[in-house]
């Protein structure tokens, strides 16, 4: 397109994301007197942070006293098979309280207990009841409250705006550049540094909780910068999604369920998670139905039920009793909740699980069991990012939320997602902020680099072929859920990185029709680019890694090999293309190993 | 309807300068809703047809359009369920707004609306550096608080949808329901009384309960929000003791006991 004039907003920090990490990155990087601005893809307030339904997790000890920061620690290590960046988790577990504290100073009302605190619901992997909620509407609450507050604080904000490039300057991050949604007008913005909180890429997935904006836009933008990735094979597959009707397919159901007394069946009625429960949580988790049972009122002489194992191992139970033909009529397994509590608490407590079930499926979960069976739901891999700072290896890149590694290791907790946006969207706008005050000269981003990413977007109008981006992205959907889903083999991942290649392939010869004006065809074109890179490396790291860990299981490798509980895989771009490294994990300290260890 | 047939969608196509209805054939599945529909118009006959929608499950109140002239959330409506009004079933935009193109409106109106209110100003926190509040006092504000932000209410009110000249001088339901989480917070300590008569113009208002019974949250916008807020500005008009009272106890005249209007 030649020189179209640019629409061009210096700013000293731009965060490009406006789920709960890329908002509370904002409300302090502005706070700290940084020139701030943020942009996303859709309208404020819409990000996928809204849909969060369970609760955000923090020891604040309203509940049960005796949790404090150590066990949190523990029981984040523990579920991340402990190949977590332990000062990550060390200082998420130690500052989590205060954030969400931090939360009811700007107007946020969480459920109460009875003597008036925050009340703190069970989850997973959790061992006390640790979640801040709002009945199952917490990421509503939480964006909500994030909004409001920056909008007070006169951020600027960029609504349905897609980040295409990031500019760099010898190195260093020089600001970032992309397109209007609506108008198709091309965006410069100069900047000293960029916060990634661009989320998830679970959209690469053909079942999916996520939304259509979760395309790991900031796994590419990233690469291309230069900066490193870490532990992009863990993928999270959540146990319950819904199975039916087609059209709501994927669509979480919250662990909340089973947290509030929901139990996993089969078709035989029988509540299989006893069958399943792994040497490494045998200690602390329930022997019988009764003790299970008990457990929910008396947790100081009773263990947890293995319904409330972490996800990776009830999302593996749940595909091995589909396969071995105990599944249910559209292909899950049965989570009932109806028999179990009285119909006044479960819509109490689970209003929108009632009212989605009602709309979507026609089902009234006080009365009839729910159909589930396991959703791509989280990426716990992502960008490499210092603990403390959250700073990428590129100065002047920091990457906080869903779009970080390191935190959850092979398997995130839940309820551990909302307060990490809290922690680390924090921290990553106090260092970017801070960064921005130590910069002597300006970066300067070289014309040649603007052009040639406004052309590179412009293509797909001009380009040979007739593919359609719809196809495309259904293509790739479909491989990497028959390939890179929750089990994954050898052979079947090569074909997939074939697949991917081919795919590239047909993504050159996607012609876009129609103008430049709010034209989703052009933006899903867009979009394919991030997709493709995310699945080249899930399924190449993924490759790397011979063993069942977290959310990452093998058929070929079934059993967790203690050597690669000692390394993170690296991934970078290197020359235009991906190269991956095996790097030993930090080393942690022996007073925070003997958390670790004990509390079982 | 039954799941494998053949329905026609009228959907509006066009930008702010000219548009019209085009009918688009689709296959339907079971229990396929709206934006079901719609997408797969957009996958297969129309890449460029423009709509909102993020979550897909009545979460993120992004899809609204009329949906056979009645504003609703596209992913919570059922073929089946509109079946019944008639074929072939139409698709518009929000009216209320500007049309940027298809069913995407301009809805940033909205969005200069929430810049206006003065933020949540709390009272100091306890002696032990907490803050307390019991359920039963923060029921009616989680209430407002269930809003997604869909803008059918903004879409259906009289007030604004034909008439956008009242526009600067009106905030429109949602922010009344903004106003009473704030105003009903049990810790709140700002004043917002003034703003709700004089910037808000809550005066335009009255009460037909449009926006109530489009609302997909279901909040009882009018009788818990709407009518205590002008309760309010009536008795800090006349009688600014009751004014105090009512703010310091929640309580109002008409309160989260009334029963929820019949839909
Ligand atoms: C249904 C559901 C329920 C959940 N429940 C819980 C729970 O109970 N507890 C919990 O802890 N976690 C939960 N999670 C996980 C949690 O919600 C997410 O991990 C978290 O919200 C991610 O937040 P984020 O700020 O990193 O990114 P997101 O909220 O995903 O926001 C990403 C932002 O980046 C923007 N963006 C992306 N790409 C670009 C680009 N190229 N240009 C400009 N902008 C861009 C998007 O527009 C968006 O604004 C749940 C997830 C789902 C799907
Ligand atoms: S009740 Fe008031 S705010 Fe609601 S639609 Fe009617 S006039 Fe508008
Ligand atoms: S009050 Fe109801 S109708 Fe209005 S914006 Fe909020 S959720 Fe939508
Ligand atoms: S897509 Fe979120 S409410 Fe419809």
């Amino acid at each position: 397109m030649g020189r179209e004039p640019y629409e061009t907003h210096p700013y000293d920090v731009l965060v490009i994301g406006a789920g709960g990490a890329g908002l509370r990155a904002a409300i302090e990087a502005a706070a700290r007197g940084a020139r701030t601005a943020v942009i996303c893809k859709s309208l404020l307030g819409k990000a996928h942070t809204v849909m969060a339904e369970g609760g955000a997790a923090a020891a604040l000890g309203n509940v049960w006293p005796e949790d404090t920061w150590a066990v949190h620690f523990r029981d984040t290590m523990r579920g991340g098979k402990l190949i977590n960046n332990w000062r990550m988790v060390e200082l998420f577990a130690k500052e989590a309280p205060e954030r969400v504290l931090e939360l009811e100073e700007w107007g946020a009302v969480f459920d109460r207990t009875p003597d008036g605190l925050i009340s703190q619901r069970d989850f997973g992997g959790h061992r006390y009841g640790r979640l801040a909620h709002v009945g199952d509407r917490t990421g509503l609450e939480i964006i909500r409250t994030l909004q409001y507050k920056m909008i007070s604080m006169h951020v600027d904000v960029f609504m349905e705006c897609t980040v295409t490039h990031l500019l760099t300057d010898a190195g260093r991050i020089a600001g970032a550049c992309g397109y209007r949604r609506d108008s198709g007008g091309w965006l410069v913005f100069p900047t000293k540094a960029v916060v990634l909180a661009t989320g998830g890429f679970g959209k690469v997935w053909r079942y999916t909780s996520m939304s259509w904006e979760s395309t790991g836009d900031g796994i590419g933008l990233a690469l291309e910068a230069g900066a490193d990735l870490i532990d992009m094979e863990m993928v999270q597959f959540h146990p319950t999604g819904m199975v039916w009707p087609p059209g709501a397919r994927g669509i979480l159901v919250t662990e909340g369920v089973r947290g509030d007394g929901g139990v996993l069946r089969n078709a035989e009625g029988r509540r299989f998670m006893f069958q399943y429960i792994p040497e490494f949580f045998r200690a602390e988790t329930a022997a019988s139905e009764e003790e299970a049972d008990r457990w929910y009122t008396d947790k100081r002489s009773n263990r947890r039920p293995p319904e409330l194992l972490p996800r990776d191992e009830v999302t593996r139970a749940i595909y091995r009793e589909v396969k071995t033909g105990r599944g249910s009529p559209h292909g899950g397994v049965y989570l009932d909740i109806a028999t179990r509590r009285p119909p006044e608490f479960i819509t109490r407590r689970l209003p929108s699980m009632h009212h989605q079930f009602l709309e979507l499926a026609g089902i009234d979960i006080t009365k009839d069991a729910m159909e589930v069976y396991p959703t791509c739901h989280y990426s716990m891999g992502g960008v490499r990012v210092n603990a403390d700072t959250a700073a990428a290896t590129v100065p002047g890149l920091f990457a906080a939320g869903e779009i970080a590694g390191g935190l959850h290791g092979a398997n995130r907790l839940g309820g551990n997602s909302l307060t990490d946006l809290l922690v680390f969207g924090r921290r990553a706008g106090m260092h970017a902020a801070e960064y921005v005050s130590t910069i002597r000269t300006n970066p300067n981003a070289s014309r040649d680099q603007i052009d040639d990413a406004a052309a590179a977007l412009l293509a797909p109008f001009s380009a040979p072929g007739d593919e359609s981006p719809f196809d495309v992205q259904t293509g790739l959907q479909d491989v990497m859920q028959e390939h890179v889903g929750i089990f994954r083999e050898e052979a079947g991942m090569r074909t997939a990185l074939e697949r991917i290649a081919a795919l590239r392939q047909r993504l050159s010869r996607v012609r876009v029709s129609g103008t430049r004006q709010y034209n989703p065809g052009w933006h899903a074109t867009r979009d394919l680019h991030s997709m493709l890179t995310v699945a080249e490396v899930v399924t190449r790291s993924a490759l790397e890694r011979k063993e069942t860990r977290g959310g990452h299981s093998r058929t070929d490798y079934l059993k967790t090999d203690a050597a690669l509980g000692r390394v993170n895989i690296v991934a970078a771009q290197r020359h235009g293309t991906i190269e991956l490294a095996v790097e030993p994990i930090p080393q942690i300290p022996d007073e925070l190993k003997r958390i670790v260890e004990e509390h079982t | 309807m039954n799941a494998g047939e053949e329905i026609t969608l009228r959907v509006w196509r066009g930008d702010a300068a000219a548009g019209r209805l085009v009918d688009y054939r689709v296959r339907t599945a079971e229990g396929m809703v709206v934006l079901d529909a719609l997408r797969a118009i957009q996958a297969t006959q129309a890449p460029d047809l423009a709509m909102r929608w993020n979550c897909k499950a009545g979460k993120c109140g992004s899809c609204s359009a009329e949906v056979n002239g009645h504003p609703r959330l596209t992913c919570m409506t059922r073929l089946t369920e509109v079946a019944g009004e008639g074929n072939p079933l139409t698709v518009a935009p929000m009216r209320a707004f500007p049309v940027v193109k298809d069913l995407v409106t301009d809805v940033s109106w909205n969005y200069e609306k929430a810049k206006e209110i003065p933020p949540f100003s709390p009272a100091p926190r306890d002696p032990d550096g907490r803050r307390r509040m019991y359920q039963h006092e923060v029921e009616r504000v989680q209430e407002f608080r269930k809003c997604i932000e869909c803008f059918l209410c903004q879409d259906v009110c009289h007030v604004i949808r034909d008439h956008p000249e009242n526009k600067p001088k009106f905030a429109g339901p949602r922010f009344f329901v903004l106003l009473a989480a704030y105003e009903m917070h049990p810790l709140d300590t700002a004043n917002r009384v003034e703003q709700i008569r004089q910037d808000a113009g809550i005066g335009f208002c009255n009460i037909t309960k449009c926006c109530t019974e489009v609302c997909p949250e279901g909040i009882h916008i009018t009788d818990n929000a709407i009518i205590p807020l002008k309760e309010r500005v009536v008795d800090q008009h006349y009688d600014p003791v009751l004014w105090l009272w009512r703010k310091l106890t929640g309580r109002g005249k008409t309160s989260a006991a009334t029963p929820p209007p019949s839909r």
